[in-house]
């Protein structure tokens, strides 16, 4: 296979942006990509150290749904772009300001709250999305979407029933899901939030109208809150940045861990 | 005059059933010593499984490609079913998952040495499912024909997966070895580390194992701890050869006679020692598990009581 990356050349990361490819569908894809992987990453942390058996087997399931999502989309990307990169090349020979996926998936695991939290905000969203990919007219887009899309709904119910579970189980969990709602509320906004390429996107008929998304996640979030007792958030705050590049620190540690061995040992097959 | 003749023995009669081959289960009468015996043995099994996704866990985050890391993912989660499969094979005895994890938690239960050693070069997540699964195999396999029937079907799962891990591990090692002078270093420097520990995963030698010939009788176990490791080192020389690596044991050589391979001495001051607890990862494994057990309380008990209100919810909605 065709590399870009020898030894001796620089690496990828110390150009600040890839060249722009002929279709205005690569970044997109690549948002996409990096969120799904992004969070996959955070997931697969647990692994091992879940609250209990049962759950750390759900988590790691989700972690690779996630992952294979990500592999495809990344294929996809790297075709789009035809400039001989491949699925590794655009995960691990990217830099922090190059990543796409918003603030909400690169945000820690916290405890089992945060990370339920974190999971129900980008599930909602997620399923939402995915229904709309498989009905677009991209049909390699539609058939990832139709794919993720059963794995997204089981995702969905399970982050849904453990919304429900902690915030009407006890005082202590109760407590728990309303700080991570507090610390994570204000990363949901931006999902449904289009940027500038998103919105050219909706108008060549790409991307859906993420109105219409976030009022169909609104609805779902507003029922599942009120089956968990929770009052939905009215906290204005909004922190975007993520899917234009401009990311936590938190970012940067994720990817120094998982690229670690791309960086140390450039141009190898492992 | 005349020796009546008894009629059998709860005992004899246990016997009989194991010398026929005859499946033990749950409801089956069983001696006391046959029980503990198997739920210690199962629940060490389990408590391995739980703990050895530890190990390999460390490197998910850090796998060096998305195929590798996927593959990797899934395998640490097959773990976590093997040890579901084992934990209810357990329960089926008459113990329960809690108590087995505070046996686990307090020290009182074992799990597999193996796990003590730690994983430092993405080349012992070959050697881990080339080696380390091998020999689980090979530990495994006559399992699947043991005495107590819930042990022997729930290992038949473990086994088929195992196999496939073996595979997977194998071929992270054949990458290496086919790769970069560096890789292939790596490769080496990670068996040079696996090969004694995984020897030792098959037990103390035969002369100093207190349990092996009851477990025999009982048919719990089929072989040997020394049989088992002779078949391992006889079936993974060839392999090393295969892979061009080195088997860092001077003593390792052909014996024409036997059709075996004569091999070193497995360093059991070592063995013992980390059994005991004084492995470079005992303090850290046990660790992670009891704060993962501990952090994980205020989860379980939110889950406990909010089926508990669903349910007294429900009551109410019958009863109206």
């Amino acid at each position: 296979m065709l590399r870009l990356m020898t030894p001796t050349q620089p690496e990828v990361s110390a150009v600040p942006t890839p060249p722009p490819a002929s279709n205005p569908l690569f970044p997109f894809v690549l948002q996409l990509a990096d969120t799904s992987l992004i969070l996959a990453h955070r997931l697969s942390e647990w692994c091992g150290h879940g609250p209990v058996l049962e759950q750390d087997l759900a988590l790691a399931n989700i972690a690779l749904d996630l992952l294979g999502e990500a592999r495809s989309y990344y294929q996809y990307a790297a075709e789009l772009e035809g400039q001989g990169r491949t699925e590794d090349d655009l995960a691990y020979l990217r830099s922090a300001v190059e990543y796409r996926n918003p603030l909400l998936v690169e945000q820690p695991n916290g405890d089992f709250a945060h990370t339920i939290v974190r999971q129900f905000l980008f599930d909602v969203f997620h399923y939402e999305l995915l229904i709309e990919l498989k009905a677009g007219p991209d049909t390699q887009l539609a058939a990832i979407a139709e794919k993720s899309l059963k794995e997204a709904a089981y995702h969905r119910k399970w982050s849904a029933e453990w919304m429900i579970r902690l915030g009407d189980g006890t005082p202590e969990s109760r407590q728990r899901i309303e700080k991570a709602l507090r610390t994570l509320w204000r990363y949901a906004a931006e999902l449904t939030s289009p940027t500038p390429l998103e919105l050219d996107l909706h108008t060549l008929g790409l991307v859906p109208d993420y109105a219409e998304l976030q009022a169909r996640a609104a609805a779902y979030i507003t029922h599942v809150f009120a089956e968990a007792t929770l009052p939905v958030p009215t906290e204005a705050f909004r922190q975007p940045g993520g899917k234009l590049g401009r990311h936590s620190e938190h970012l940067g540690y994720l990817l120094a861990e998982l690229q670690y061995m791309q960086r140390t040992y450039p141009g190898l097959t492992w | 005059m005349e020796t009546p003749t008894l009629a059998p023995t709860p005992e004899e009669q246990f016997q009989a059933r194991i010398d026929a081959d005859v499946r033990i289960e749950p409801k089956d009468w069983m001696p006391d010593a046959y029980r503990k015996t198997l739920i210690r043995q199962i629940s060490q099994h389990a408590h391995s499984e739980l703990v050895g996704m530890l190990p390999e866990g460390n490197w998910i985050t850090r796998a060096p490609s998305l195929r590798r890391k996927s593959i990797l993912l899934a395998k640490v989660q097959d773990e976590a079913g093997h040890g579901l499969y084992l934990y209810s094979a357990a329960e089926t005895l008459g113990t329960t998952r809690d108590q087995m994890l505070a046996d686990l938690h307090s020290g009182k239960a074992k799990y597999s040495s193996i796990f003590n050693y730690p994983t430092l070069s993405w080349a012992d997540m070959g050697c881990v499912g080339w080696l380390v699964d091998g020999a689980a195999i090979l530990n495994q396999v006559p399992l699947c024909r043991t005495s107590y029937g819930p042990y022997a079907r729930a290992m038949v799962r473990v086994c088929k997966e195992e196999s496939f891990h073996q595979r997977q591990g194998f071929e992270v090692m054949q990458t290496l070895c086919e790769g970069s002078a560096v890789q292939k270093e790596m490769a080496q420097e990670s068996l040079n580390r696996w090969w004694w520990p995984t020897l030792m995963m098959f037990g103390p030698a035969d002369d100093a194992s207190p349990n092996t010939e009851q477990s025999m009788k009982w048919r719990i176990k089929r072989f040997t701890n020394d049989e088992l490791r002779q078949k391992f080192v006889d079936m993974m020389v060839p392999q090393a050869e295969f892979l061009g690596l080195t088997v860092p044991d001077e003593k390792l050589k052909w014996n024409e006679a036997r059709q075996a391979y004569d091999f070193g001495e497995v360093n059991w001051d070592e063995f013992w020692s980390v059994v005991k607890g004084n492995g470079m990862c005992n303090h850290e494994r046990l660790q992670a598990r009891v704060q993962a057990h501990e952090e994980g309380a205020w989860v379980r008990e939110a889950a406990l009581a909010h089926a508990e209100k669903r349910q007294a919810r429900e009551a109410v909605a019958v009863a109206a």
